[in-house]
């Protein structure tokens, strides 16, 4: 079984969000960077349980992104990846950056390719369907739960208000989220033994930009909290309906 | 051209985020002076005509058995062939479950720019700018789709529906050749009863105040009254308190309900990121130091085994007296 996890670069979950140069640019200045955690959390854990099961596995990380890139490749490694494959090129176009790893895919004869449901930063849920199609390769979102029976694959994934199962054969990609796995966090000797394994640096393959940020903005602020005392909850009811009209 | 919107349906009924799709759509037709159309895909109970109550003036209908199972290929090529029927060069789904499925693959199939999660109808007047949500709610960006051909799913409840009057929209049958499917169905579980969350108007939330699921009988009630869904906290989640479905938050699910009311929650930066852009946030805890009181609208400080049962007979006299 080899299986390929779509990592990305995000800031750290507890990062200020701010923008600089007119609100064009995400302020990256004393920001923490951490693989994103539906990546980590979820895809490549999962990837780890099934290596643990069966240990012929084989486990390569990919990623798009510059030289910055590379301390979060690493921790991946560490968690338990086997070789790395950073695409030097920077995109906030997921188009672009799904075009650069179903290029790389095409030769890996991967047979199942883990992302996350979505990155933290720009929210986008789209990598692992547009690798798909690009692949023509089934996908599942949205996973829950998976479990590998020889060729098969049976698959947990949200539906609005529960779930189904689905079952499909490799290969397969699949978005991860919430369930699929159990937390875990990388090891001394995981984090000496990524020092040595293969991180390869490729240059990014000719695609096409199909979207570009020009701006950003900040929500606006929130007007303050109207206290309500707490021997009066009525009077809260009265407001949510009166005031708020949301009741 | 038309725009075209992908109406998404379960149990044969419309979802009410395809409903915000197809306004969306009407919208964004009547600003390019076209006309919006639908796509179904599958069995349906509702009348697609009825689509025409929200500016949609033709619905396709591919009634095909092969479209009774969300399968992402198969549906991405059958919404392919529809936007080749239409000649459409704007598509629109929600940015739901089955919008994250299909908008995808159909954006890298068409080369077509797509934007997810978009909380406002597009600026047109310098090319085809769409502000979307960002960094789990807490900011915007906007993004400009450069191909002809666009794809913008929109955030649920981020756009109200609103019927204009009686229309009825036009149904055509469409004939499509389905793809052979790769998925099989195997089960589906629904939790009945409940209101999904990301289709929740109203939603009730509790965290590790609440001090344990046994306490979790007096969020429910008020969440009934309410006619709200059930979230929680993630360390409510970990700890399996909850199921990990109600989670909400950054790496949970993020909501933009109309009313969100929080108990015993702190409301740290990763779960206020999920919930910001609710319309209304009501904080109860007991805490008045809670982090979540600057983000609220309303608050009450508060023990909430003492405050929620005065709230759940509060609900009960303005049901009554209306």
């Amino acid at each position: 079984m080899k299986i390929l996890v779509c990592i990305s670069k995000t800031p750290d979950t507890t990062a200020k969000i701010a923008f600089t140069d007119n609100n064009t640019k995400f302020a990256t200045d004393g920001v923490q960077y951490i693989i994103n955690p539906y990546d980590e959390w979820y895809a490549l854990v999962r990837a780890i349980e099934l290596k643990e099961k069966d240990p012929s596995t084989v486990i390569h990380l990919v990623t798009v992104g510059g030289a910055d890139a590379e301390p979060i490749i690493r921790k991946a490694l560490a968690l338990g990846g086997d070789e790395a494959i950073r695409i030097n090129a920077d995109s906030q176009d997921s188009f672009y950056i799904a075009s650069q790893i179903a290029e790389q895919a095409k030769s890996g004869g991967y047979d199942l390719i883990f992302t996350g449901k979505e990155t933290i930063d720009y929210n986008g849920s789209s990598i692992g369907g547009m690798v798909a199609e690009l692949l023509d390769m089934p996908y599942v979102s949205l996973a829950t739960k998976l479990e590998l029976n020889g060729t098969t694959v049976t698959i947990n994934r949200e539906i609005e208000g529960g779930e189904e199962v689905n079952e499909v054969s490799i290969p397969v990609v699949v978005s991860c989220q919430k369930g699929i796995a159990e937390a875990r966090i990388p090891n001394m000797r995981g984090i000496m033994a990524a020092r040595t394994k293969p991180l390869q640096v490729v240059e990014p393959a000719q695609a096409d930009t199909l979207t570009s940020i020009s701006g950003f903005e900040l929500p606006p602020a929130k007007a303050g909290v109207k206290l309500i005392p707490a021997d009066n909850p009525a009077e809260l009811i009265r407001l949510l309906h009166e005031e708020a009209k949301v009741i | 051209m038309p725009v075209l919107v992908y109406i998404d349906h379960a149990d044969g009924q419309i979802k009410k985020t395809s409903l915000e799709a197809a306004c969306y759509a009407a919208k964004v037709a009547e600003m390019s002076g076209t006309t919006a159309e639908g796509i179904v895909l599958g069995k349906i109970q509702d009348d697609p005509s009825s689509l025409g109550k929200y500016g949609i003036s033709k619905v396709h209908h591919a009634d095909n058995a092969d479209f009774n199972h969300l399968d992402a290929q198969v549906y991405t090529k059958a919404v392919a062939d529809a936007v080749e029927a239409t000649g459409a060069d704007i598509i629109i789904f929600s940015h739901n479950i089955s919008g994250k499925a299909i908008a995808p693959r159909l954006s890298a199939r068409l080369k077509a720019g797509l934007v997810t999660g978009a909380v406002a109808v597009p600026e047109t007047t310098s090319g085809f700018v769409v502000k979307k949500s960002v960094f789990s709610g807490k900011a915007f960006a906007k993004v400009t789709i450069n191909s002809a051909k666009k794809i913008v799913s929109v955030n649920p409840n981020s756009y109200s529906v609103e019927a204009k009057g009686e229309g009825s929209a036009e149904v055509v049958s469409l004939n499509l050749t389905a793809a052979p499917s790769k998925v099989k169905l195997v089960s589906t579980s629904k939790v009945t009863g409940e209101i999904p969350l990301t289709e929740a108007e109203r939603v009730v939330s509790g965290g590790r105040g609440l001090k344990g699921p046994e306490n979790w009988g007096m969020i429910e009630e008020l969440a009934k009254l309410l006619d709200a869904a059930l979230a929680c906290s993630r360390p409510v989640a970990d700890v399996h308190w909850r199921p990990h479905h109600e989670h909400v938050g950054q790496t949970g699910i993020a909501i933009a309900p109309n009313l969100y009311i929080a108990i015993g929650i702190s409301g740290a930066i990763q779960h206020l990121a999920g919930v910001n852009r609710s319309k209304v946030i009501v904080v109860i805890n007991k805490d008045p130091e809670a982090p979540f009181f600057k983000a609220a609208d309303y608050g009450i400080v508060g023990d909430a085994f003492e405050v929620v049962p005065k709230l759940i007979e509060a609900v009960k006299q303005l049901k009554s007296a209306n």
